[in-house]
């Protein structure tokens, strides 16, 4: 191992679910502690706290040193909207790669149960007696609803739908086999917020959000988090053989926002600044799409999963219906993808997602996934989408020892 | 008659009602907002250019479940105006898959939005079935 890699030391997450009686400080303490003694470390080798929270209000990285340990170390509190996690642990991965710390803790908690619809808002829109033009459009009411949406249901649904005009291939049916797939794998996951089958009917007959998503083939809101421990190579061969074995190293760490497009204005673009991460991503961890043994991928709608499959590089430009009709994203296909049931049933408490998801990697390149281990994994992928945007992209390899 | 205004800044109404955008005079791009600078070159020299009032759909989702006073079903659209994308409520349309269709062609339509206290009635903008 090069002293100047990143590798993650220790790793956890949450059950993911209601957890009434946990705060978002309970429950981001839970996850950190289980992550440094799954790395062998105390709050006393951490030289750096990277906090995540989206909807808590601020300030959760003091909180929680206040429940684990107060060391004096910097703590930067992270908020990027759904990478928030992915950007917590990298935030952590660039403290230790610019030698200022050579161990950092990243966690990301949320508690979403109950949260109801995102992105809308939850409250009533009411327009003012005597109409105003306010905000960049001059808008004298509110536009949700009476010009296009803001839900986030909505937006996925047009993303998908692009996609599908674009390329052609992408039915409601399709949208909802995708979803079929995440519920399927969800089964074997015990962390995740929901664990039933749900047949390719049930999900189509489920109630409509939004065309052609359904309430299945959305992300659940829900509580929980995860925390990661990272390490430089040079401290890691400080540490004992087992922490070294189950130690996985980092081979990518990439965040990106949008770069303008025509249409970003109108309709977030989501495909850009992920084609871009997955093309740095790959050039800097020396792997292709090919190579990788499974892929945790944003699928906050089922309509944002056939996309995804795109701009990662898994198929053929323009050829994502048809790569998850081979079959190739289940389980036992070419290359997995959620194995964990992703969003759609594992849960999305937004501001953890982006380091659950590492843990799913880190949890099958270390051989201890249990029931859903995917033999033989050496190399995994990680990503996630925050509108807005920011996309945060990870490569996982297994220790060679 | 009642004063009428138009729901957001970027329609203009009158006798050929149509969208205005502010076009970045460096490199073309438009935007529906006042920027500071062009998000594409950084120029800061903007001009006002009239969008083509028809177009065609490229994306859509029929939203059935909305924030509270959010008026459901409706179709979420994004419209390719020759060139120029636009994100709408269609209008005089059934709300349905089976009328609403990809690549379906459209055209700007005026929507009454109601008047305030002081009477004046506001007027958006949708696109409806060409």
């Amino acid at each position: 191992m090069a002293s100047d890699d990143i590798w993650i030391l220790g790793i956890k997450m949450t059950k993911f679910g209601k957890h009434p009686d946990k705060d978002i400080v309970d429950l981001a303490s839970e996850a950190a502690m289980a992550a440094l003694a799954d790395g062998g470390v105390t709050m006393k080798d951490i030289g750096i706290l990277a906090a995540g929270n989206l909807m808590g209000g601020g300030g959760v990285g003091q909180q929680i040193q206040k429940q684990i340990g107060q060391t004096g170390i910097p703590v930067y509190n992270v908020s990027n909207a759904c990478a928030t996690g992915a950007t917590a642990l990298r935030t952590a991965i660039m403290a230790v790669k610019a030698g200022e710390v050579d161990m950092g803790l990243a966690v990301g908690v949320e508690k979403l149960a109950g949260a109801g619809l995102l992105g809308a808002g939850g409250k009533a829109k009411s327009d003012k007696k005597v109409y105003e033009p306010k905000g960049r459009y001059g808008a004298v009411g509110s536009v949700d609803g009476r010009i296009g949406t803001d839900s986030m249901p909505g937006v996925f649904a047009q993303v998908g739908m692009e996609y599908g005009h674009k390329y052609g291939g992408a039915s409601f049916e399709l949208f909802a086999k995708i979803s079929e797939k995440n519920h399927a794998h969800s089964t074997l996951n015990p962390l995740a917020a929901y664990t039933k089958r749900m047949t390719l009917e049930e999900i189509m007959n489920d109630v409509m959000i939004a065309y052609p998503n359904t309430r299945s083939m959305c992300s659940a809101n829900c509580d929980g988090a995860a925390a990661a421990v990272v390490v430089s190579g040079a401290k890691l061969k400080t540490l004992s053989l087992e922490q070294q074995r189950r130690a996985i190293k980092v081979k990518a760490s990439v965040l990106t926002t949008d770069p303008w497009q025509e249409a970003c204005q109108v309709l977030p673009d989501v495909n850009t600044l992920t084609k871009n991460a997955a093309r740095i991503a790959y050039e800097q961890a020396g792997v292709g799409p090919n190579d990788l043994d499974l892929v945790e991928l944003h699928d906050c709608f089922a309509t944002a999963e056939l996309v995804h499959y795109d701009n990662l590089g898994l198929c053929e430009e323009g050829g994502a219906a048809d790569f998850f009709m081979s079959g190739a994203s289940w389980r036992d296909g070419k290359t997995p993808v959620n194995v964990s049931g992703g969003l759609e049933s594992k849960g999305h408490p937004i501001a953890a997602t982006g380091i659950a998801n590492i843990w799913e990697v880190c949890h099958h390149l270390r051989g201890e996934a249990g029931d859903r281990q995917i033999e033989g994994a050496k190399v995994g992928l990680a990503h996630v989408i925050g509108l807005g945007s920011a996309c945060g992209i990870h490569i996982l390899e297994k220790s060679g020892l | 008659m009642s004063k009428q205004i138009p729901f957001v800044d970027y329609l203009v109404l009158g006798d050929k009602p149509h969208l205005v955008a502010n076009e970045c005079t460096g490199c073309g791009a438009r935007f529906f907002d006042r920027r500071n600078a062009c998000a594409s070159c950084f120029g800061t020299l903007f001009k006002k250019v009239d969008i083509v009032t028809e177009g065609e759909l490229r994306a859509f989702s029929i939203v059935t479940f909305a924030a509270p006073g959010v008026k459901v079903p409706f179709v979420s659209a994004i419209v390719d105006c020759g060139g120029t994308s636009v994100r709408c409520t269609l209008t005089n349309v059934e709300p349905s898959p089976e009328h609403v269709k990809l690549g379906m062609k459209v055209r700007l339509a005026l929507v009454p939005v109601g008047a305030d206290d002081e009477g004046t009635e506001a007027i958006n903008y949708g696109f409806e079935p060409a």
